[in-house]
Order: C-alpha cells, then structure tokens, then sequence
C-alpha cells in the first residue's frame, strides 16, 4: 500500500485521541470536512491509517473520504516538511511569473509538488490566491512571507534555511 | 396521487405530482436526451443534457430531476436548449479520448456517440487537457479513465445500489477521475467484482478483463478438447447482442453458435446446477435435523462471497459449502466425464459462459481445484460470447436450434431458474419437500420467492417443518438482511445474489442503453422467459435429472458425501478491507 504513516511512532495515542475528535462530531451533519482539519493537525497529514479510522468512525466509504480530500489542495496525503512552502498560484501571482518560481523551488529540492525532501526539511505546494495580490508573486515558508520575488532569489532563501 | 396540469411545448397534459419533466414530456412521446441519469441508479442531474426551458425561471432546468409543477409551461427545443446541450457535449468530448475505431462498445452501444448523433455535434470545437491516465486491469473489470466522461453512473451503482462503494471522483478539475481512494487498483479494495459499474457505463470506461483470446488459441490448439458450458441467464440475453428482442429466449441457437465456434462439446450450467441443489438440499436438511449453523445461506454468486468475506467475516460459516454451479460442473467434467470419454484431463479445457464477471475471479481462487487442476480454466461474459460470434460473422438471429450434448443432455427447469432471484432457493425447495415427504409433489412453484421486490421472506410448510426463508438481491439488499439475521432475525435458509434481479442482471450481460433502461424494466423481461424455460422443461427438478443420477450412481456416491466433498465442496476465509 501507498501511504505508510512513516514517522508516526505515537500513532497508537493519536489514534485515541481521534477517536475523540470523531466523537465530537459523529452527529452533527457534514462531520467529515471539520474531522479532517483537526485530524491533519494532529498528524500533520492524512495518511491511509488516518483516512481509514476515520472512514470507520464516521462511517462513512473510504472512497468517499479520499475524494474530499484530494479535492481541497488544504488537506495532504504526504507528510510535512519542517519548512512548508507555499507558493501562490493565484492569478496575480501567475501571470507575474509564478510557475517559474515553482520550478526553481521543484529543482533545487528535487521535489514535486505535494511531496517532502528525504531529510523532512522542506514540503512543496502550489496553493490558490492567498490575497497579497499586491506583493505578486509571493511565496510564504511557515509564517514568513516573501513578495515580489525572482526565481533567482530562490536559492538564497533556501539557503537561508538549510544553515537553519 | 394527485395530478398536476403542465404543458410541453404547447401540448397540454395532466400528469402525477412526483413526475420529473423527463417523465412528463415521454407521456406526449418527447425523449428528452439524457446521459448522466440512469433510473434509480443516477438521478443527480450533472451532465445538463437534458436540459429545458421553464416559464419564469432565469436557468434553464435539468428535466431529469425536476419535478413538475401545477401550471408549469416546459419548451424542450428552443434555440437556447438546443445549443446549450450542443455546447456542452462538445466540452464533454473536447477531453474524451475519441479512438472509437479500437474501442470496445462502439460496436453496438455507445451512448456518448449516439447523443452526438443525436444533437449532430458534427465538430468539437474545444480541446480540453487530455491527460493520458493509466488502465486498470483487473482479473474480472478493468477500468479505462481515458475514456471516461464523469457521469458518476457507476459510483450510484456501486455506492448506492451495492453499498461496496469503492469508487467515487477524486481530486478537482481536469485531474478529476472516477477511482479509489488513495489511486489504488480495484483489486487492492474490497470491490466484488460484481461488474454492475460496467453494466451502468455509458462508455467503455469499465469493461470486463477480455479473455476471448485464450479462448480461441484453446479452440485453435488440436491437442485440446475445449468443453463449453452455459448459464442460465446467458439463454435469456444472448439474442440481445444482435438487436432481438429484451429477454428473447436463444438457447438452441446458441448451442449451434457455440458448435460453429469450434468447441467440442456444448454443455448445460443448469446440470451443475441440479447437482449443486443435490448437495445444498442435503446440507440444508442436514443442518435442520442435526442442528447445524443456520440460516444456512447460497453460496451460487462469487460477488455476494466475497462482499460477505469483507463485510461479514464471522458468519462464513452460514455459507453453504456447496461450489457455485459452473465450478462443479467444471470438477466433474475434469473426473468423471474425462474418465468416461477416456480423455487425459490434462488435455480438457473448461470454458464457462457466465452472465458475470465475479466468475472470473471465483475460477482463479486457489480453493476452485482438483488435484492440482482449475475446476474452471476460462470464464467468458455474455458480451465476450456475443463479440466472438459477431467477429466471425456468424449471422446469430437465422440459426437454427440445437440440443446440448450428451452424456449430460438437457437438464431441469429448477436448474434454469437458478438464474433469476428466488430461483435458487425454489429450486431448493422443490427437491428439499420431495425428500422430506418422500413423494413426488405436483405443486411445487414458490411464488413467493419470485418477483423483484428487494427483500423477500416466507414460510413455507414441508412435511412437519416450517422453513422460515429469506431471499435478497442486490448486495445493498445483502446487507440490510444480514444486518437483520446478526440482530436476532431467524431463518433457516436464505437465498442472496449480487446484482439487482439476480444473474439476469449480471455484470457480464448485455448493456443496454438508459435510453431503454430508463423506460423498461430488463430485469423483469430476462426473468420472466427464464420461468417460461422452467414451464417447457419435461424435468423440472433436480432430483429426477436422469443424467445427475447416473453421476451419482456412477461416480460420487451420495450427495455430501466424501466425493462430493472433494469435488463440489469448497471454504472461505475473511478478507481485509484496505489493510497493508
């Protein structure tokens, strides 16, 4: 199977603690959307194992949990880099040169979208407008954000993070 | 039901409340097109082909799901309708991997090609993303997303109708794909194989695992003796390859179809049916008078197996033990017919016509062999048979009629009826009230195991005992009755076949456009010829099969017994669902 909860150690005590999150929403309609958020915040994503409980739980087909999740970019099924970063594909972003940027991060890290380096350092993504328009193209890296960037400066902030 | 006034296209008529415009504008001969909606399998209304104008509202209206209203003024063809679908056909075909020469229903029945027909789409002038995606070919479907144009059809059949539910759309967009969660292939999920996607599939999306070509290189090899064997339903749907009539009884004319082909002998699945009621009778008195695990439950359809080895792994042991009918026929024909014929069953090839693609996967279970031999070796569909006779050009509606061969010749009409729901368990019972009363009775039809109604339960009298019955078909009919029997309900024997109507509606059988689904029942028609078979049959219970009896006096001693038990007998085992 695909998805291992690779580095999952405690899987058995958060486990137990979706449970109790499942709980909280078992009866309330449309359960499933608020479960996942709270469930990615746990693991960090949503592996198979997470996806199945939950599946169980709420009695709900796993298909159909799977499809909700890959519809939202929001939600992932690969684990999370240390250093998460987004870069924004909205339309301003895009038609200012965003995809290039997106390329230069893809090479450097060898990475493809959605996926994490080897070392769990840096995760990738490709996310919708995130309304700082104004600093087209814009990239953020956990909380920091970077507007108004080149493909060249890539490099240096990548850099910046790897002597981190 | 109250009626309501309406009027299409100018025409007035006067129609029940809880019709859709769909069904409305049919009453005044208007077949609104439709692609996306398939009568109780599909009513969402997404494709927005059958699109109409209403009075008064700003967007035009999908007819499919709409319901009617007093007063309501509809306009099928105005120049905004028509374009509107025009429009959108072509979107659905501007991404649509259009290689009709080489795909596998546009022989006969595309729908996305006839709709085009239909609303002369004569140019596509959009080109969508079309992104190359992988087959999955499976042992008994395989699934095309190249050709697949999101109707959502088969996710209403599996999720809804079958309660599986191991497809649904995953991600967004052009990426979009009807598939499994986490992209695995159908055979990592807890898919039944039941094929009741592909009989929905308006294109060639889901298709079964073709394997007509082993076939005629089994035909072609002169070393071979190459036995064909037929199900019941097959008889009842076969004619309808080559545009006969819905439920058209063909059996003479397949067996001289099956001759033409090249296959030595033609035999009759009704005898591996008599013989499998032989055995399930005998276990089914036996668990009653001993005291055995009940209700003791069929065993005939490999989809409901392996639905229960996934959903109810702790009463596998209700499961008669009995080999579904073809796979016992297959075991006797590599024993006892090799051994009567004096040929080395190494040199026999079995080949099985099934109304269903779960056959498939049941003749490659390790647990379906002899003494190291498949009781089964190929397992072709309904549709696999009707393509090879069409390829070589036999012309199959002007052939004339013969008989099945001997040694095992014509067989019950209790054996007919096996493929139809409830016709298992009559067939049961015929042979089980003449044991337990030691007489031969005359009225032996059970109409209250016939019909479609999804769940069906009775009691029935025989000798001192009175056999609490239930028959369900449809594995979301499965479900619900034995969710039933794990709270408490009692049953003594209980009939379940996979698909909605039984074999008859097999996943390996004839597709029929929604065009017709949508207005006529094919179940209903295909099981109805099935009991007219029953009613011209000299013999119509297993029991008095003469050649079931001569294998018995011959060769297997008595029914459960230990050579039965080798050959006809098998286990389960639970299955994981999404496991490692």
């Amino acid at each position: 199977m695909t998805q291992n909860c690779a580095g999952c150690a405690d899987f058995q005590e958060k486990s137990g603690q979706l449970s109790k999150i499942i709980a909280k929403y078992k009866d309330t309609q449309g359960a499933l959307i608020p479960v996942l958020h709270e469930a990615q915040e746990l693991f960090g994503y949503l592996p198979l194992e997470v996806q199945r409980q939950i599946a169980q739980e709420l009695d709900i087909p796993l298909a159909e949990v799977y499809g909700v999740v890959s519809f939202y970019t929001q939600f992932s099924i690969n684990p999370k880099g240390k250093y998460q970063i987004n870069v924004c594909m909205g339309t301003a972003c895009y038609v200012k040169g965003a995809s290039e940027i997106l390329d230069k991060f893809r090479t450097r890290l060898s990475i493809d979208v959605g996926e994490c380096t080897d070392d769990q350092k840096f995760s990738l993504d490709a996310c919708r407008c995130i309304g700082a328009c104004g600093l087209a193209p814009v990239v953020t890296i956990n909380d920091e954000v970077y507007g108004k960037l080149t493909a060249d400066e890539v490099d240096d902030i990548l850099d910046k993070y790897e002597d981190r | 039901m109250n009626k309501v006034h309406i009027s299409i296209d100018g025409i007035s008529l006067y129609v029940p409340e809880n019709y859709t415009i769909l069904q409305a504008a049919k009453e005044v001969n208007i077949t609104i097109p439709t692609l996306c909606f398939l009568k109780d399998v599909n009513e969402i209304g997404c494709c927005r082909m059958c699109v109409v104008e209403v009075k008064g509202s700003k967007a035009l209206q999908a007819a499919c799901v709409h319901p009617v209203r007093e007063g309501m003024e509809v306009f099928t063809h105005t120049p905004k309708v028509m374009e509107a679908r025009k429009v959108n056909l072509e979107l659905i075909l501007s991404n649509h991997d259009a290689m009709c020469q080489t795909c596998t229903r546009s022989w006969m029945d595309c729908e996305l090609q006839t709709l085009a027909n239909k609303l002369s789409v004569d140019t596509v002038r959009f080109t969508g993303d079309k992104k190359r995606q992988p087959l999955d070919i499976g042992v008994s479907i395989v699934r095309d997303p190249n050709k697949c144009i999101l109707c959502r059809r088969c996710i209403g059949a599996c999720k809804n109708i079958q309660t599986v539910a191991v497809i649904d759309t995953m991600n967004r967009g052009f990426d979009t794909v009807v598939g499994s969660a986490f992209g695995l292939k159908l055979d990592e999920t807890p898919c039944t194989n039941c094929g009741q996607c592909i009989n929905v599939c308006p294109v060639a999306a889901l298709h079964e695992k073709n394997d007509t070509d082993r076939v005629w290189e089994a035909i072609n090899d002169p070393t071979k003796h190459v036995v064909v064997q037929t199900a019941p339903a097959v008889r009842v749907a076969l004619g309808e390859e080559f545009y006969m009539n819905i439920g058209e009884s063909v059996t003479g004319k397949m067996v001289t179809a099956l001759r033409m082909l090249g296959f030595d002998k033609v035999f009759d699945t009704d005898t591996g049916a008599d013989l499998t009621i032989m055995e399930e009778g005998a276990e089914l008195i036996d668990r009653i008078r001993g005291g055995g695990k009940l209700p003791l439950i069929t065993s005939c359809s490999p989809g409901w197996i392996k639905f229960c080895e996934h959903n109810f792994p702790d009463m596998l042991d209700n499961l008669s033990s009995c080999k579904s009918p073809h796979q016992m026929f297959g075991a006797v024909l590599k024993t006892y017919y090799a051994q009567k014929e004096g040929i080395n069953p190494d040199d026999i090839v079995t080949v099985s016509i099934m109304p269903c693609t779960a056959k498939k996967f049941e003749a490659k279970r390790p647990e379906m062999e002899v003494d190291g031999r498949s009781d089964v070796d190929i397992v072709l569909t309904t549709r696999e048979l009707g393509k090879m006779i069409y390829d070589v050009g036999i012309d199959f509606p002007s052939l004339g009629d013969s008989d099945f061969d001997n040694p095992f010749g014509e067989a019950s009409g209790a054996g007919a009826i096996f493929g139809t729901t409830g016709g298992v368990m009559e067939a049961a019972l015929r042979t089980v009230a003449d044991i337990l009363n030691d007489s031969s009775a005359d009225n032996f039809e059970y109409e209250e195991v016939r019909g479609l109604e999804g769940i069906k339960v009775a009691t029935i009298e025989i000798a001192d005992l009175k056999v609490r019955a239930a028959v369900a078909h449809g594995l979301g009919n499965a479900r619900k009755l034995m969710e039933a029997i794990e709270a408490g309900e009692e049953f003594h024997f209980v009939e379940i076949m996979a698909c909605p109507g039984g074999c008859i509606n097999g996943g390996g059988q004839p597709l029929q456009l929604s065009d017709i689904r949508n207005w006529v029942d094919v179940k209903a028609e295909r099981a109805k010829n099935l009991y007219k078979e029953d009613r011209k049959m000299f013999i119509r219970k297993s029991h008095n099969n003469p050649a079931v009896k001569k294998l018995y006096k011959e060769f297997l001693g008595m029914a459960g017994g230990k050579q039965a038990h080798k050959l006809l007998h098998t286990h389960y085992a639970p299955r994981k669902n999404y496991e490692d």
